[in-house]
C-alpha cells in the first residue's frame, strides 16, 4: 500500500497489506492474519520441493541484482556434511530505498517466517538477519518478533514441532553502506572489518564462517511465504509484461513528488502512471526532470525514458536504467542536476571501503571534480576526465561500489550535459528561472 | 606423493604448463613475464585489492586479477593487450593522484615498484587538479616509520603482521580515500620480525629508521651472503656503499628463511665496518709486536707451531673452510669455541624459522668439524701447548688465563686485549670480506661471498691458514676457497659429494644432516 498514504486501488498489496496495522506486529495479530501457515506447510514438505516451487514462481532477488531465488537456493547441495547458513540482508542502505525498513517495522514476523522457510529449504539450521545499524525501530520489532517466535516454539530446537532446528539471530550492523554487499556483510558478521571478499569462492561454496551460505534480501524472503501458500502459478500470473519478472514489487518513492511513500505494484506496471497517479505527480508548478528508479547506484533516467518504462527487471533496462532496489528518487526541474550527481558521488566516496585502488581514489576524485564544477570552477576537459575515470571504475574492482559511483556520473553527464556546460561557462543554475523556463 | 595435474595455457602467445591451482600471475613468471602487481606477495595471503595485476583472459567477461585467478586448461591470457594496459594505466594514475612527487628525497627511490611501473606503463602526466591528501608521518616503533602520503594501501604490512608474525599490530584505519595504515592501541612494531614490513612495502611508505637517508638505492653494491648473526643462516643480500655495509635484506630461500629475516640479524651489521682492525701482520721482537711482511709472519708462526701440540680457540663465525684448515694445524691438540646466547624468537607463520638462541653463523659447522662447544674456552688447554686464537675476541677472559700457553698465535681481524703477549699476529678478513661456507643448525651448508674489501694487508682466513700449513710442510697452498672446500669434501664424509657448484646460492644439506620436510618451492623472481 502507498504507506503512509491511503492505499491506491491500482496497487496489489501482498507484502504490504498490513502496513500501518499495529496489531500485525505481534505474534497473535500475525497469526490471526494467516501468519506462520506457510512455514507450517513448508515444514511438511521436502526442502527440494520448496526450492522447486520458488524456482517455478519466477521469484527474483529483490535486493538489486535480480538473481532467480530458486536457482540460488538450489546451489546449496544437501548432505555435503557442512553446516549451511542463511543470511538475510537487512542492511538496506541504498540511498532512496526504504521498503525493507517498512517491512520490518510493520511485519517483523513475516521476515522471521521467511527466514525459517529459507533456512529449511537450503538445509540450514541458522539464519542471521543482518540489520542496518541505523534501523533502531525495525531492530526493536525484529528482536521482539524473534523472541516471541522462540517462546511460542515456532523457531528453535524443534520448530513448530517438526523436529527441525531453526535458529534466527538478529545482528545489528555498525553503520556502513558497504556491509550491504553480501561478502562484506559476511565479513562484518564474523566480526571483521566489512570489506568485500574476492569472488570466487561464491557464498554458496564458502560464505559465513567459510561454510555454504545463501544470502537473500528481506523482501525476497518475505515473498516466499505467500508463494508457498498460494502456489507458483498464482505468483507467476502477477506480471503485466515480461514473463521473466513475476510477482509484486515494493517501490519506495522519495524526492519531488506529491505523495512519497512505499508502494507495491505488479511487475510491469507502467512507470508513467505510477509516478503521476499513485505518487501524485510533481509538486505544484513544477515539472519532473529526471528519475533515479532503483536507488542511487543505477543510471539516471530522463523523463522520456521513465515515462516509457514498464516497471520490471527488463523494462528498466530497456529504458536505460535498472530496477535495482526499487528506491525511486524523483527529481524536478528546480533541482540542479550537477548538485544532485555531486551529492550522490560524495555518498559513494564516503562509503567506499578503500580496498581497491580505482574505488578508493576514483570516488573521491570524481566528487572533487563534480563539486568544483558545481561551484563554477569547472573546465570542459573535466567532463571527459570524469567519463574516463568512470570507465576506469567500471568492472575492475572486487565489488560494484565503484561501478555504482560511476553509473550516475556517466549517465548524468551523457543525459544532462547542457547543465554541466552551462555551469562551466559561468551560467549559474537558478531554481526559480529554471522552473519557470 | 600424488601426481600433480598439469594445466596447459597460453600467456602472451607462449605455451605454459603449470600445476593445477597455480595463479595466472605465477604461471606467467614461469614464462618469463612479470605481471605488474602491488598487493600480491608470494609469502603472504592473497588480497586481490590493488587491481594492478588485471589481465585479459579470452572469453572472460571482465579483466581478471591474475594474482587471484587460477589457471584453466586452454586459457589464453593477454598481459600487454590494450585493455589490460589501459586498466593498469588507470590504476597507476589513481595511485599517483594523492602520492607526493617526492622521489628525490624518498628512500625507496630506485627500488620503488610505483616508480618502476609508472615509468614502464603509466601516464606521463596527471589530470588531477585538486589538493592532495596529507597525513603526517608516524613513528611505528621498532625500526619502522610510516609515511602515509606515499602509502598505496596494498596491506602487505597488515597481512604480514596478522598472518606471518601472528601478532595483529597494524590495520587499515578509516575508509575510502581517508584510509591509512594504523597501529592498534597499545601495540607497536617491536615484534622481533616486524622490520620485514619495510622490505614488503612496495613504495616508500614504510621505512627503516636505521637506513633512513643513508644511501640512494642505485649507489649500493649488492652481494649474496648469509646472515652471520645466529645459527638459522638466513639468506641475505649485503648492501654496501663505498665499502661500508649499510643494510642487510633477506634473500628468498624456501628451505631456510622464506622471504624474511629478523630485526636483530638485520640490524647487527655495524661490527663488519669497525675500524679497530689489525691491518698488518706482526711478529714480536724485543720492542714488542712490530709489523712485518706476510712471509716473515707466516714463517714465524710456522716456527712456533713446529712439532708442538696446538690448542685452537676458534670463533664460530669462521667458515667451514677455515675451521677445517685449523683442525689440520692442531697436530694432536684440541679445538674449542664458545657462543654468545640470547633469547629465541620464532616467526610463527613460517615453519622452522626463528632468531636462534646461539648467535653465531657456524656453530653446527664448528661442532661437526670436531671443535668442542664450551663455556670455559681455555679450560682444556694443556701446559706448554701453542695457543692459536682464531677469530675469538677473548672478551671477559683475563690475560693470566693464557699464561699456560708456551706461545700465542693470533689469527684474527681484531687483536684481543688479553692476547697482547702474542708472538705472531696474522690479520684476517671478517665475515663480510671473504668467501666461504657455513653450516646452519639443520646441517645446511650455505655459501657466502665477499661484500666489502678488507682493510690494509689483511688476507682471507682460508688463504692465511693454507699458507701456514704449507709452511709447516703439511700441504700445498690453496688458490681459491672452493679448493679448500673440495679438500674438505674429499676428507670429511659429512661433506662428501658437495662442491661450490652443487651448493649454489640456496645451499645443500650435509650428507648426514637430519632429514627435513620438503617445502614448497619459491617461484623464480618471487619477491
Amino acid at each position: 500500500m502507498g504507506f503512509p498514504h491511503h492505499p491506491n486501488p491500482r496497487e496489489t498489496t501482498v507484502l504490504s497489506q498490513h502496513f500501518g496495522d499495529a496489531e500485525a506486529r505481534t505474534l497473535d495479530g500475525w497469526k490471526k492474519r494467516g501468519g506462520y501457515k506457510a512455514l507450517e506447510k513448508a515444514l511438511g514438505m521436502q526442502p527440494a520441493e520448496i526450492v522447486n516451487v520458488v524456482k517455478e514462481s519466477g521469484l527474483r532477488g529483490r535486493g538489486g541484482a535480480g538473481f532467480p531465488t530458486g536457482v540460488k537456493w538450489s546451489f546449496m547441495k544437501p548432505g555435503d556434511g557442512k553446516p549451511h547458513y542463511l543470511c538475510c540482508n537487512a542492511d538496506e542502505s541504498e540511498p532512496g530505498t526504504f521498503k525493507d525498513r517498512e517491512l520490518m517495522r510493520w511485519t517483523p514476523h513475516a521476515l522471521v517466517e521467511g527466514c525459517a522457510i529459507g533456512a529449511y529449504a537450503i538445509g540450514a539450521e541458522t539464519a542471521y538477519v543482518y540489520i542496518r545499524g541505523e534501523f533502531t525501530e525495525p531492530l526493536y520489532w525484529m528482536e521482539k518478533a524473534v523472541e516471541e517466535a522462540y517462546a511460542a516454539g515456532i523457531i528453535g530446537k524443534n520448530a513448530m514441532g517438526s523436529g527441525k532446528r531453526i535458529d534466527v539471530h538478529v545482528h545489528k550492523g555498525a553503520g556502513a553502506y558497504i556491509c550491504g554487499e553480501e561478502t562484506a556483510l559476511m565479513e562484518s558478521l564474523e566480526g571483521r572489518r566489512g570489506n568485500p571478499r574476492i569472488k570466487p569462492p561464491f557464498p554458496a561454496v564458502s560464505g559465513v564462517f567459510g561454510m555454504p551460505t545463501t544470502i537473500n534480501n528481506v523482501e525476497t524472503l518475505i515473498a516466499a511465504a505467500p508463494i508457498l501458500l498460494n502456489g507458483a502459478d498464482w505468483y507467476k500470473k502477477m506480471s503485466l509484461s515480461s514473463p521473466k519478472s513475476t510477482g509484486t514489487k515494493l517501490f519506495s518513492v522519495c524526492g519531488n513528488v506529491v505523495r512519497p511513500g512505499t508502494y507495491e505494484v505488479v511487475m510491469g506496471f507502467p512507470f508513467k502512471e505510477f509516478l503521476y497517479d499513485l505518487c501524485g505527480g510533481p509538486l505544484h508548478g513544477r515539472k519532473f526532470k529526471a528519475v533515479i528508479p532503483g536507488g542511487a547506484s543505477v543510471p539516471i533516467q530522463t523523463m522520456d525514458e521513465a515515462e516509457a518504462t514498464l516497471m520490471d527487471y527488463e523494462g528498466f533496462v530497456a529504458q536505460g536504467s535498472m530496477l535495482g532496489s526499487g528506491g525511486v528518487i524523483v527529481i524536478d526541474d528546480a533541482q540542479p542536476m550537477v548538485t544532485v550527481i555531486a551529492r550522490i558521488a560524495r555518498f559513494f566516496a564516503h562509503e567506499s571501503c578503500g580496498q581497491c585502488t580505482q574505488c578508493r581514489e576514483g570516488t573521491a576524485w570524481t566528487t572533487k571534480i563534480l563539486e568544483r564544477i558545481r561551484d563554477g570552477e569547472g573546465t570542459v576537459e573535466d567532463l571527459d576526465t570524469l567519463i574516463d575515470i568512470g570507465e576506469q571504475m567500471t568492472g575492475k574492482t572486487i565489488c560494484v561500489l565503484s561501478d555504482s559511483c560511476a553509473v550516475p556520473v556517466i549517465s548524468g553527464i551523457k543525459k544532462f550535459r547542457g547543465e554541466f556546460e552551462a555551469l562551466i561557462q559561468g551560467r549559474r543554475f537558478h531554481p526559480v528561472t529554471a522552473a519557470v523556463a | 606423493m600424488a601426481e600433480t595435474k598439469m594445466v596447459n595455457l597460453t600467456i602472451e602467445g607462449r605455451p605454459v604448463s603449470v600445476a593445477e591451482g597455480t595463479t595466472i600471475l605465477e604461471a606467467a613468471k614461469t614464462a618469463g613475464i612479470l605481471i605488474p602487481h602491488y598487493c600480491y606477495h608470494p609469502g603472504l595471503p592473497i588480497a586481490g585489492l590493488c587491481r594492478m595485476c588485471l589481465v585479459e583472459v579470452e572469453k572472460a567477461p571482465k579483466l581478471a586479477p591474475s594474482c587471484a585467478t587460477t589457471v584453466a586448461e586452454g586459457q589464453v591470457v593477454h598481459v600487454h593487450s590494450d585493455k589490460s594496459l589501459d586498466a593498469r594505466k588507470g590504476v597507476l594514475e589513481m595511485l599517483l593522484i594523492n602520492h607526493p612527487l617526492d622521489c628525490p628525497i624518498c628512500d625507496q627511490s630506485g627500488e620503488c615498484e610505483l616508480q618502476d611501473y609508472t615509468y614502464q606503463e603509466g601516464r606521463s602526466d596527471s589530470r588531477y587538479r585538486e589538493p592532495k591528501r596529507f597525513n603526517p608521518a608516524e613513528d611505528f616503533g621498532g625500526d619502522v616509520i610510516y609515511v602515509p602520503n606515499r602509502c598505496i594501501l596494498c596491506t602487505r604490512c597488515v597481512r604480514f603482521m596478522d598472518d606471518v608474525a601472528h601478532e595483529s599490530t597494524l590495520n587499515v584505519s578509516e575508509r575510502g580515500d581517508r584510509a591509512l595504515i594504523g597501529k592498534f592501541e597499545g601495540k607497536d612494531m617491536t615484534h622481533p620480525w616486524a622490520a620485514n614490513v619495510v622490505d614488503l612495502c612496495p613504495v616508500g611508505a614504510l621505512l627503516s629508521k636505521d637506513f633512513l637517508n643513508k644511501a640512494r638505492a642505485w649507489e649500493l653494491d649488492r652481494t649474496a651472503s648469509i646472515c652471520p648473526n645466529c645459527t638459522q643462516g638466513c639468506n641475505v643480500i649485503m648492501e654496501t656503499r663505498e665499502n661500508q655495509v649499510v643494510r642487510m635484506r633477506p634473500r628468498p630461500n624456501e628451505n631456510v628463511n622464506a622471504f624474511f629475516m629478523c630485526d636483530w640479524g638485520r640490524l647487527n651489521y655495524r661490527w663488519m665496518n669497525e675500524k679497530n682492525r689489525v691491518e698488518r701482520p706482526m711478529v714480536r721482537s724485543n720492542n714488542g709486536l712490530a709489523p712485518t711482511s706476510w712471509e716473515a709472519a707466516i714463517s714465524a708462526a710456522a716456527r712456533a707451531l713446529n712439532g708442538k701440540k696446538a690448542f685452537v680457540a676458534a670463533s664460530p663465525m669462521l667458515s667451514n673452510e677455515s675451521l677445517f684448515l685449523l683442525t689440520q694445524l692442531m697436530q694432536g691438540g684440541n679445538g674449542t669455541f664458545r657462543v654468545t646466547e640470547g633469547e629465541e624468537a620464532p616467526l610463527p607463520g613460517v615453519e622452522d624459522l626463528a632468531l636462534r638462541r646461539e648467535r653465531a653463523a657456524n656453530v653446527y659447522g664448528a661442532e661437526s668439524l670436531g671443535f668442542k662447544k664450551t663455556k670455559d674456552l681455555l679450560g682444556g688447554m694443556g701446559q706448554g701447548d701453542v695457543l692459536v686464537i682464531a677469530g675469538e675476541d677473548l672478551a671477559g677472559i683475563d690475560a693470566s688465563a693464557l699464561s699456560r700457553a708456551s706461545e700465542i698465535i693470533v689469527i684474527s681481524s681484531v687483536l684481543p686485549e688479553a692476547a697482547t703477549k702474542a708472538s705472531v699476529v696474522l690479520p684476517i678478513a671478517n665475515f663480510s670480506e671473504e668467501e666461504g661456507t657455513v653450516t646452519n643448525l639443520r646441517g645446511r651448508v650455505q655459501r657466502f661471498t665477499q661484500a666489502r674489501q678488507a682493510p690494509g694487508e689483511t688476507r682471507p682466513s682460508w688463504l692465511v691458514l693454507g699458507d701456514l700449513l704449507g709452511a709447516l710442510g703439511q700441504q700445498s697452498s690453496f688458490f681459491l676457497p672452493s679448493e679448500v672446500f673440495a679438500k674438505l669434501a674429499s676428507t670429511n664424509k659429512s661433506f662428501a659429494g658437495l662442491s661450490y657448484d652443487t651448493i649454489g646460492f640456496k645451499g645443500l644439506p650435509l650428507v648426514d644432516a637430519p632429514p627435513t620436510k620438503p617445502k614448497a618451492s619459491i617461484p623464480v623472481g618471487a619477491a
